[in-house]
């Protein structure tokens, strides 16, 4: 018998804000959009920041306070990267979708101002040309259509784009927010989170409470609802702090062999090699008894080896490399072998 | 039948090496709301063994009758259709394959068997429409496109099916689809839990294990299950009942290679590095993976040299490593970094000796 299939939503739809005064610690977005709602007319809108700040949840929630459900979906084109974003797409589907004059009937008390949403989401990672495209169309188009462009880097927006709109600058979110936000969930799943928990989490997510909703999650499901810091962890493929902080002290001895011995553990243990690195670096630039230049020499190579590690290399070989030139960093010796001709 | 098989534990309770790890497992699964997996960790610490017997515990025994499939596709790729071979492992709830080896071609690979299953969903007895399971082994061998369509596939199939996905090294999968499983990160087997199961496996086949006997195979196995089991066997045919002494024999491959390592030790010359080059083409010929040539040559050396050089070796065994990924011949890169080797411990004598 085949088991049957809850229908489990993820957590993190699950508990998006509906409503854009919900939105957390983005005041002046909501303060905009608020106004917005009342006088139903808006600018075009370009959302940036780091991700997990609320910036797609904002402008899906507008969209739905403006129009309701019944005409959200004749008025609002959603469009995001794993969609077909080329040229031809702008040319055609966002170009005849923008064209469509549409009226302001007000209904079921929605506002329902007289343009079109098209949200496109990830706008960083369209092409040039697409983004080139898109400029005389906001222009000719924009009595009746409104754009809102969410991306991670503003940079990789064209100028003429960015300048065509209102930014809005999403900032990560603090630690007593996220908290908050978190035992909310907490309470309304059941689950069982002590505040060691609680902080780690709040650590290990950097800010991105889409992240941490997606730990708190898979750790409920996998340990079920009394979670600790450790099974956080676990889930979330952070590398424990004394893994790491062993791998440096054996750098710090300067003795190869121990170095060796450390990472074929960490290699046998399966920790993925990138997230060493990333974490080796946040260790070696916050500590206080690396000189500038070896920290230097040292981030020189781990971007290397990262580099390298996305290329396909073999994980062992580099964090080899990584120790042995840390260890040569931290113990001063020249940067140039002393036998290669 | 071998023992590493016939051993392999069939159910999540009878797993004696990630007990924490199948306990949480069949939490997971008791609940009914499964989300896509993957595992990662290095190979021979039991990633494959957990997922069939996870499988078991969620369709029952019928997983256990498995046919192979030589399968091809018909895949619309734009203006043409590109014909796609593969073997599948599969049974009424699960299909396992593996994706990488349909080279540039696995994208299209996995959009159509999810697809497929997708619309043929089992039904059971209740008339409740059920899921089935696709178990991809090698991901992280998958191009960087093949991931992309994977994100796109996993959430819009994801009522009708489930992943399972194994790799070695997570961090050559892309975030976006990490974040959509659960990852479940699998350490290679402590030496003591080594010990404990070949002991187990000795019991089960009424052998006398002289005390150590297990330790010193275990030591040997480099924390690699398989390769321990498989070794306790070899010991087994070659000489039984075990002595005190008996020696472990090693991998024939891995012998050569320190004779390699022994010879470019003992004279740096072109001529050497000549006869180096056949016993090259002799490892990759007999289908030795370059890079654990190159990991196998490298542990060997470090193992007979100076510690100042150490560091040197190991610099230059990354950086040629590095570009034997993105070339294409193998044979250049290896012997590349003999002749280096070559070169830097020469300048090492005469600076030493004179």
């Amino acid at each position: 018998m085949a088991p049957l299939l809850q229908s489990s939503q993820p957590w993190v739809e699950k508990y998006r804000p509906k409503q854009v005064k919900h939105v957390a610690h983005q005041d002046e977005v909501v303060r905009v959009l608020t106004n917005t709602l009342e006088t139903a007319n808006c600018p075009h809108m370009l959302f940036y920041g780091p991700p997990g700040t609320g910036k797609t949840t904002t402008a899906l929630a507008i969209a739905h306070q403006l129009f309701g459900p019944e005409l959200y979906k004749s008025r609002v084109l959603e469009l995001n990267a794993s969609d077909d974003r080329g040229i031809n797409v702008v040319r055609t589907k966002i170009k005849d979708f923008a064209a469509v004059a549409v009226g302001s009937a007000r209904q079921g008390g929605y506002p329902c101002p007289p343009f079109k949403i098209i949200i496109l989401d990830e706008a960083d990672s369209m092409t040039e040309e697409a983004q080139n495209a898109l400029r005389r169309t906001m222009e000719t188009h924009s009595k009746v259509t409104r754009f809102f462009f969410i991306c991670n880097y503003i940079s990789r927006i064209i100028e003429p784009l960015a300048s065509r709109c209102a930014k809005f600058r999403f900032k990560p979110l603090p630690e007593d927010i996220m908290s908050n936000r978190i035992l909310h969930i907490c309470q309304e799943e059941g689950l069982n989170l002590n505040s060691e928990a609680l902080s780690t989490l709040s650590s290990i997510s950097q800010g991105d409470l889409r992240r941490a909703i997606t730990y708190l999650q898979s750790a409920a499901r996998l340990y079920g609802s009394s979670i600790s810091s450790k099974d956080l962890i676990s889930v979330s493929g952070v590398i424990p702090e004394e893994v790491v902080n062993t791998l440096l002290a054996a750098c710090r001895s300067g003795n190869f062999d121990l170095a060796d011995k450390e990472v074929n553990n960490v290699i046998a243990e399966g920790y993925p090699v990138a997230q060493i690195l990333s974490q080796l670096f946040d260790l070696v630039a916050e500590a206080d008894d690396i000189s500038d230049e070896q920290k230097a020499r040292i981030c020189k190579k781990l971007a290397e080896a990262d580099k390298r590690l996305v290329d396909g290399a073999d994980e062992y070989l580099q964090l080899l490399d990584v120790t042995s030139n840390t260890m040569r960093a931290l113990s001063n010796t020249p940067e140039e072998f002393s036998y290669d001709s | 039948m071998l023992w590493v098989d016939k051993y392999r534990p069939k159910t999540l309770d009878k797993v004696i090496v990630h007990e924490d790890v199948a306990q949480n497992l069949k939490k997971l699964v008791t609940e009914q709301d499964c989300p896509h997996l993957l595992f990662y960790g290095p190979s021979g610490s039991g990633k494959k063994t957990l997922i069939m017997a996870l499988l078991r515990q969620m369709f029952g025994p019928s997983t256990d009758k498995v046919k192979v499939e030589n399968k091809t596709w018909k895949v619309d790729a734009g203006s043409r259709t590109i014909d796609v071979e593969l073997t599948t492992l599969s049974s009424s709830h699960h299909v396992e394959m593996n994706p990488a080896n349909a080279g540039f071609q696995d994208r299209y690979v996995v959009q159509e068997i999810i697809k497929e299953m997708a619309k043929n969903r089992p039904i059971d007895t209740k008339g409740k429409k059920g899921f089935k399971v696709l178990v991809l082994n090698e991901v992280d061998k998958l191009s960087r496109e093949a991931q992309h369509s994977l994100r796109r596939t996993m959430e819009k199939y994801s009522a009708s099916c489930r992943l399972i996905l194994c790799c070695n090294s997570s961090s050559k999968v892309t975030e976006a689809v990490r974040s959509r499983c659960l990852n479940i990160r699998i350490s290679a087997p402590a030496e003591d839990k080594i010990v404990k199961v070949l002991e187990f496996i000795g019991k089960k086949e009424g052998l006398q294990l002289p005390s150590g006997f297990a330790a010193r195979i275990a030591e040997k196995s480099n924390r690699s299950l398989r390769r321990a089991i498989l070794l306790l066997e070899t010991c087994r045919v070659q000489q039984y009942p075990f002595t005190h002494n008996q020696a472990i024999p090693p991998m024939d491959w891995e012998e050569y290679v320190s004779e390699i390592a022994s010879d470019i030790m003992k004279e740096q010359s072109p001529k050497r590095l000549f006869q180096v080059r056949g016993k090259l083409y002799e490892l990759l010929s007999n289908c030795i993976p370059p890079e654990i040539i190159l990991k196998r040559l490298l542990k060997e050396l470090l193992r007979k040299l100076d510690s100042e050089l150490k560091h040197e070796v190991s610099y230059w065994a990354a950086y040629y490593e590095h570009r034997m990924r993105l070339g294409q011949k193998a044979i250049f890169h290896l012997e590349a970094f003999v002749a280096k080797f070559m070169s830097i411990y020469k300048s090492f004598l005469i600076a030493t000796f004179g």
